[in-house]
């Protein structure tokens, strides 16, 4: 019988019925932060347990991290944050998980550690306490965010009871223009089908746009499902995957991933197809992720939207009037970093727009490479020169801007245009204005002091 | 963990759909390891002042006729965001001890059964119906909640209306998580208890086959 990629990999890791929708899954590998693996690594020392497979299990530091040049030790600007480094250090080596530390070359976000450094393979499952973990599914891997309590379970049992989620294929079709990436893609998605369009789902994308994409993107798109409210995403094995993953597994695992497809003719509980061939650079508007708009459409009126209060309060928040064009709106702060678009092939497709040109006077600009093994790469490549002549600052790998835990931020009422995943309320700062987007709009916007489009750069 | 009561309290409306773990508790207001000292940050965007710690008289929360309020009636997507299962913890310490709303984030759901703070999922009609019940005079419109009956039952002196409305819902968590909440069972007991040698068998053939995720 055609089974889908969602239902070969529930059904490969499936340990035992757990009664009503639920089951027992096997979980092949974890990865741990600071910020929340810390607390589990320290309640499953507290109880006298021991972790199953500490082999199979990872850590680093990325969420509070100081990420400017010359950190080093516990240096944190976030209050009380030295607690956690510390704790995720002595965790670790009490546990003697596998730990990036900030002296690691290996040292970066979780989701982009784990795909560069070949910890998420296909087939795998792969679960992480922060919400982005469905990054890795890009591998053709069910890999999904949990709770603390979650992580001390997988990692005594090695195992979570799981709800079993519907499936849902979400097909891109069209061929992108130049200047539409991966990010357009996603917050297309959620503002079509709503912020809660994927709940209850395990998402697989498929469609000539995903064919289409690098596996950077592929990363983008599925990081991005939890904005969309799904249990997670996946995108099936094709040649791409086979290139990314071999030179970062032993030679003996060659060809042996290309099952991890859904069979032809695999039937979904849900699907959608949207087609994205005259895709515009979207950007949010609101604070939520479902409240955007392509970078020459106007902000809609609340009157428009699906709750006119809800609408309503995130336009007063942002300082903007129904009916005024996005484009052009003035921008105090720039942001390329984080899970979500921080892979070497966006800090070029930034350095593209970025290379030969200053970003206007005034606006603060901050890269912040995905992962230590990135940021070397991209300074052989000459890009850090590149964001340094332009004015942005370069940093050391982290989390950084993607959201404020009381250290660095951009002042209240500031306008920031941010590579990140959320535009909520507050999460670059008290105050602060986020307007999401894709590293190429983020890095036309800094040049031009406004929300601007790439393609005006790119002809 | 602590078992699951019965409980009468007051209920406070915050109907707003996709709030976010990010507005229930800042990263900024996660100040140490341990699970407690979290309820000074919950949802500190909204019910501070800017600037302070001085109390936003217009924030729902901090309108005295919601003082001891127990139970959460949220909006649509409760709970997206962020998987700090620290939402959980300041919401508990606060002193809530269940929240009712059309759909939570699924990660933020999880962490609401593993801590004992019942989560119930419910038509938007019922919830906002309760709402505008519980709004007229949050200290004597209570909800009763009663997970061993499966009902959540407003107090006495209800209209009609809401009282029907109520009275065809029910509390929907699978057995364990029922269970769980109801005795306050320890997951990871539970599982190393149900699984035994299920799991060894079962390890044996998925790392005979996957060789490289032994422990070693």
């Amino acid at each position: 019988m055609s089974r889908t990629l969602f239902e070969k990999l529930w059904d490969a890791h499936q340990v035992a019925r757990a009664g009503g929708n639920a089951d027992y899954i096997y979980i092949d590998r974890m990865f741990l932060h600071e910020r929340m693996g810390s607390v589990a690594l320290r309640k499953v020392l507290d109880r006298g347990r021991r972790v199953r497979a500490p082999k199979q299990v990872y850590g680093t530091i990325d969420h509070i991290v100081d990420t400017r040049p010359g950190r080093g030790g516990e240096r944190t600007q976030v209050p009380g944050g030295e607690v956690f480094i510390r704790a995720m250090r002595k965790g670790a080596e009490r546990t003697g998980i596998h730990f990036y530390d900030l002296d690691d070359r290996r040292q970066g976000i979780v989701h982009v550690v784990a795909a560069e450094q070949g910890i998420a393979l296909p087939g795998m499952t792969l679960v992480c306490p922060d919400s982005h973990t469905s990054t890795l599914g890009a591998l053709g891997a069910l890999c999904w965010g949990i709770g603390i309590s979650e992580a001390e379970h997988a990692l005594v049992t090695r195992t979570l009871k799981v709800a079993r989620p519907q499936t849902m294929q979400v097909r891109f079709e069209g061929e992108l223009g130049r200047g539409i990436g991966a990010k357009d893609l996603a917050l297309h998605l959620i503002r079509s089908l709503g912020a809660d369009g994927g709940r209850g789902c395990a998402l697989e994308y498929a469609g000539s746009a995903v064919q289409g994409l690098d596996m950077s993107g592929r990363f983008t798109l599925c990081n991005m499902a939890v904005e969309f409210a799904a249990f997670s995403a996946l995108i099936g094995f094709d040649d791409k995957t086979g290139d990314y993953v071999k030179n970062r597994t032993p030679s003996a695992l060659d060809g042996t991933f290309s099952d991890w497809v859904s069979d032809p003719g695999a039937a979904f509980d849900r699907s959608a197809e949207l087609d994205v061939s005259g895709l515009a650079p979207m950007v949010t508007w609101g604070t939520n992720p479902e409240q955007g708009v392509a970078i020459d459409e106007a902000v809609p009126s609340p009157l428009d939207c699906p709750d006119i209060e809800a609408a309503g309060g995130a336009l007063h928040y942002m300082g903007l009037t129904p009916g005024e064009r996005i484009q052009g709106k003035q921008i105090d702060y720039a942001f390329i970093g984080s899970c979500t678009n921080a892979r070497i092939e966006d800090l070029r497709a930034a350095a593209e727009i970025l290379r030969g040109r200053r970003i206007r006077e005034g606006v603060q600009g901050v890269c912040v490479p995905g992962s230590s093994f990135t940021k070397r790469q991209a300074e052989l490549e000459g890009l850090d020169r590149i964001f340094i002549d332009a004015g942005f600052e370069w940093r050391e790998s982290g989390c950084s801007m993607c959201f404020y835990a009381g250290g660095e931020s951009a002042p209240p009422g500031a306008r920031s245009i941010s590579t990140s995943n959320r535009n909520f309320e507050g999460r670059q700062g008290p105050g602060v204005r986020t307007h999401l987007a894709g590293p190429q709009t983020v890095a036309a916007s800094a040049v031009r002091g406004r929300i601007a489009d790439p393609r005006e750069f790119l002809k | 963990m602590t078992p699951f009561e019965p409980l009468t309290g007051i209920a406070v409306p915050m109907p707003q759909p996709n709030i976010d773990t990010d507005a229930i508790i800042p990263s900024r207001a996660i100040r140490g390891i341990g699970r407690e000292g979290l309820a000074e940050g919950l949802f500190a965007n909204w019910r501070y002042l800017p600037g302070g710690l001085e109390l936003n008289p217009g924030f729902v929360l901090n309108r005295p006729e919601y003082a001891g309020a127990q139970i959460l009636l949220g909006g649509a997507n409760f709970g997206c965001g962020s998987s700090r299962e620290q939402a959980v913890w300041a919401l508990q310490e606060f002193g809530f001890r269940a929240v009712i709303a059309p759909g939570f984030g699924d990660i933020f759901r999880r962490n609401c059964i593993n801590n004992g703070l019942l989560p119930v999922v419910m038509p938007a009609e019922a919830v906002t119906a309760m709402a505008r019940w519980v709004e007229e005079k949050p200290q004597w419109h209570k909800l009763r909640i009663n997970l061993q009956a499966g009902s959540i039952l407003p107090s006495e002196g209800c209209p009609a209306w809401l009282g029907e409305t109520l009275h065809k819902t029910r509390i929907e968590l699978d057995d364990d998580e029922r269970e769980m909440l109801l005795r306050g069972i320890d997951p990871i007991d539970l599982t190393l208890r149900r699984l035994g040698d299920d799991l060894d068998e079962f390890e044996k053939r998925h790392l005979g086959k996957y060789w490289y995720l032994r422990n070693s």
